[in-house]
């Protein structure tokens, strides 16, 4: 399995906001443990999906200068859940951002309901502790671990369909 | 422009939302690390959150120095900070109380010059300059 929590950037607008989808599915293996009869998506792979949302936004800003890491989580709220065949819609606001880090707040919607709500703070690795950063051989988590590739998404959809 | 009790009303919600502790546990003396239980990650957090409260910019160090006990800053001998290394925090914090510090200058020492008040003393400077 990859470690990708968001499926698709349905809305970007550089150094702002940013909109993104996760289905749920059935065929993700933890589901089954979580819980068996009862399968929910583990809060903290929502917490995750909104982070990788907002970790690309805050990225892209500084054109994926830096290794973005989640800092801290001040504060989350769960209202409700989300199970196989719903679609998460993960939408982050950049409040703040500079050459430390950045910070969101995000919300996790299923239609109108809402499932999470919260605040997200990222830290530019290579900014803070340079010991840290060399360990990292990569330029950035982004780019190593293929997330851009979520920006694409979007773009072989309409392809797709465009053709259809 | 705020009066002193605006803004320490103001950096007393700020660090109640950044640390997550009690309004009764924020006092002028309060240290954020020792008292608060502030970590490195939390000083961004409450940087963000200031300027958003204040209106301000805070450039990268200026609240928070950061490697002021390096071993390579010729500042640390035998585990305290010398003569010149409090002049140097001196001169990088006038909102700080190096004087404090200068009665026992252990480099562990260091992090009790973060208190509510220095935060206060900072954007006091900064919203009158």
């Amino acid at each position: 399995m990859r470690w990708f929590w968001v499926d698709r950037f349905v809305e970007f607008e550089s150094g702002t906001s940013a909109t993104a989808i996760k289905n749920v599915s059935l065929a993700e293996e933890h589901l089954h443990d979580h819980f068996p009869g009862f399968a929910v998506m583990p809060a903290s792979l929502i917490v995750e999906g909104l982070a990788q949302t907002g970790g690309i936004l805050l990225g892209e800003k500084f054109n994926f200068e830096h290794i973005v890491v989640l800092a801290k989580v001040p504060r989350i709220k769960f209202a409700s859940y989300a199970c196989p065949g719903d679609q998460l819609r993960y939408h982050v606001d950049l409040l703040e951002a500079n050459d430390e880090g950045g910070r969101v707040n995000c919300t996790a919607h299923i239609g109108d309901r809402l499932v999470a709500e919260g605040e997200i703070i990222f830290a530019h690795l290579d900014t803070m502790d340079s010991s840290m950063a060399q360990s990292v051989d990569q330029k950035n988590f982004v780019f190593s671990m293929g997330l851009m590739s979520i920006l694409d998404v979007d773009g072989v959809s309409e392809a797709i369909n465009a053709d259809a | 422009m705020p009066s002193n009790e605006e803004i320490y009303e103001k950096v007393q919600e700020t660090l109640i939302d950044a640390l997550g502790v009690d309004d009764d546990e924020v006092t002028p003396e309060a240290t954020l690390v020792g008292d608060l239980g502030a970590e490195s990650i939390d000083f961004l957090d409450i940087v963000f959150r200031l300027e958003k409260a204040f209106d301000i910019k805070i450039p990268r160090g200026e609240l928070f120095p950061e490697n002021l006990a390096a071993a390579d800053s010729g500042f640390v001998q035998d585990g305290k900070v010398t003569e010149a290394g409090l002049n140097e925090l001196r001169a990088k914090m006038p909102h700080a109380d190096v004087d404090q510090l200068a009665e026992d200058p252990k480099v562990e020492n260091i992090q009790n010059l973060f208190t509510v008040q220095m935060i206060c003393n900072f954007i006091e400077r900064k919203v009158n300059a």
